[in-house]
């Protein structure tokens, strides 16, 4: 498993500290960095604003004038206890379904991705529904879950010329990660499907369906327009 | 709504003008971006200067400002680039407060230094908060008003202010002098988070090159034209948070400094971070302005910032308004005054350095009886 011994801390300005506790992409090593988060967010750490986790590291917003970077580090360090052990049950995350209709209109891409893949359209759907995947982060737009675990036969590239607009909502597939649009925006990827379920909401609370080490489970519905 | 004593229209947007506060915080998790002005500094000063909270709701204008009517009187402050206010025509001055009459039109002249600067109108732009922020989130499409710059014909809000009769407020005569943005500036950086992805080379030229702020340049982030900072092998990373000022150096090696819209995280390498007392500086840099890096320790760069609140509280308590409206308190329904411990107004919350929270005795009079209260005052 690539977690380090110690956390490191680097700064990243007067204003925040990245916490990096491995390197790589790794289940474990991420299911380790939401656990930091959960900690860090119940202790109420004096200075922290907040906290983003990302893949193998967190990005602790803070704020100096409450707080100084090395007694920060040490208030972070000594959490890191009795929450430790405590690894195999929160490994069971919560599970977000998403009702996904595929093909059609919704997915105008899953046949060259089937084609890409060597397999048929219900084929290419069984393998994208059975996959718990893990949101390891969000980021790049808001409510956008970055998701591992897309079954390396249905890797495909990119489109060479992206769309100007993709649906809200549309799951698609770049390279060897699958994601699902939360708002609708410009994007390269290949669509195969789309949720009704809305990911992104401002005035809701908390805004986001997902939350980052969650598992998003894609459920295949028929299109109830058709 | 009946908290909203008064109503401005918008009659020109100029160039790029947004309902802006401090920003969005505690939601970057989810990948909302913090938002906020670029200056935020100067909008602190501008809320300051009518009496606001310094994380009220303001508008941040940007090259050419916008013209406005006043449907009712008000006071306004504008800081940050120099653009003249001018109330139906006659110029008042930047960094003051300045009484709009009713139906008065508010225009400005555009500046001759710096590109932005934030209007703060007593009792605060009036919008709904979405995530307990008023900040608009322009690629989002949500927040401020209607997600996204103003337009002519749009109808903003102001809410409630106790200081429409205050007088005139101006800033202590040490401070008072209009900053110069200037044409060549320095902005310090902390090095990291990923200095090891750089060569010392790299890092050298970043350190002694002079960089050209670009006309690409946005709320997004800064980007700066000069000699390329160079990698070890390659520019990406495994997506990782994203700060404040972060030097962002993609696969060009021509480095981007991320200001308020940027994504809460990012898959570029990040040679650097501009610490905050400078950012603003970046938020005023017109394209061309030529900048220069300065690697500074965590620790000068806290100094630099104790400065600037240094500064900001010799401000608050020099204007010296009354903020004891701000406080309320209402007793079986009725509001009643809420006073510092020994009868007087509240001016200003306690020095930040000291304390995060401080507790305070807090008398209230109702119908001629005493009150006393132990208030724990906290600061947001």
């Amino acid at each position: 498993m690539p977690t380090y011994d110690n956390p490191l801390f680097m700064p990243a300005g007067d204003r925040a500290v990245v916490m990096e506790l491995g390197s790589g992409i790794d289940p474990d090593l991420n299911a380790l960095v939401h656990r930091w988060a959960a900690m860090i967010e119940g202790a109420q750490v004096e200075g922290v604003v907040e906290t983003v986790p990302t893949y193998a590291s967190l990005l602790i917003h803070y704020d100096p004038l409450l707080t100084a970077l090395d007694d920060l580090e040490e208030a972070l360090l000594t959490l890191d206890g009795a929450e430790h052990g405590e690894g195999e049950a929160s490994a069971v995350r919560n599970v977000v379904e998403l009702p996904t209709v595929y093909g059609g209109e919704h997915g105008p891409d899953l046949a060259d991705v089937a084609r890409n893949a060597g397999m048929s359209e219900s084929e290419v759907v069984e393998l994208h529904s059975a996959t718990d995947y893990l949101v390891y982060a969000m980021g790049f737009s808001p409510g956008f879950p970055y998701l591992g675990g897309l079954d390396p036969r249905l890797a495909t590239p990119r489109l060479s010329t992206p769309r100007t607009l993709i649906p809200a909502g549309s799951v698609g597939i770049a390279e060897t990660q699958t994601g699902v649009y939360p708002v609708a925006s410009p994007g390269g990827w290949r669509l195969i499907g789309r949720t009704q379920t809305r990911l992104f909401d401002p005035r809701a609370n908390p805004p986001s369906v997902i939350t980052p080490g969650d598992r998003v489970r894609f459920v295949q519905i028929n299109d109830a327009g058709e | 709504m009946d908290s909203v004593n008064a109503a401005v229209r918008v009659i020109e947007p100029g160039l790029l003008t947004t309902v802006q506060d401090l920003g969005r915080r505690g939601f970057q998790k989810y990948g909302v971006p913090v938002c906020g002005a670029l200056d935020a500094v100067s909008l602190r000063i501008a809320n300051v200067l009518v009496g606001n909270r310094e994380s009220a709701a303001g508008l941040e204008m940007t090259a050419i400002g916008p013209k406005l009517r006043f449907e009712r009187e008000s006071v306004i402050a504008v800081a940050g680039a120099d653009f003249t206010p001018l109330i139906d025509g006659r110029a008042a001055r930047a960094w003051e407060s300045a009484r709009v009459p009713a139906g008065a039109t508010l225009s400005f002249a555009p500046p001759n230094d710096g590109l932005r600067a934030c209007l703060a109108i007593a009792g605060g732009i009036a919008v709904p908060p979405l995530m307990n922020s008023r900040a608009t989130d322009l690629k989002g499409g949500f927040g401020g008003h209607e997600g996204r710059a103003l337009r002519g014909g749009d109808v903003l809000p102001v809410g409630f202010s106790p200081h429409l009769d205050a007088a005139p407020k101006r800033l202590p005569e040490a401070i008072s002098r209009q900053p110069t943005y200037s044409q060549s500036f320095q902005i310090r950086v902390v090095l990291g988070p990923q200095l090891d992805r750089f060569t010392e080379t790299g890092i050298a030229v970043m350190l002694t090159s002079e960089y050209t702020v670009s006309i690409d340049s946005d709320r997004t982030g800064c980007r700066l034209e000069g000699p390329a900072i160079e990698h070890v092998s390659g520019a990406d990373v495994v997506s990782d948070g994203s700060a404040l000022g972060s030097v962002q150096v993609p696969g060009s090696g021509t480095p981007i400094v991320l200001l308020s819209d940027r994504g809460t995280t990012g898959g570029y390498t990040k040679a650097a971070t501009v610490i905050s007392p400078d950012i603003g500086l970046l938020a005023q840099a017109m394209p061309g302005a030529k900048a220069r890096f300065a690697a500074v320790s965590v620790e000068e760069a806290r100094e630099a910032l104790i400065e600037q609140e240094r500064m900001m509280g010799e401000i608050k308590s020099f204007v010296g308004l009354d903020l004891s409206g701000a406080v309320s308190l209402s007793v079986d329904g009725a509001d009643t005054r809420v006073t510092d411990a020994d009868g007087g107004a509240i001016t200003a919350a306690p020095a930040l350095r000291t304390a995060r929270r401080a507790a305070r005795r807090v008398s209230a009079t109702l119908e001629g009886e005493r009150f006393d209260f132990e208030v724990e005052v906290g600061i947001a």
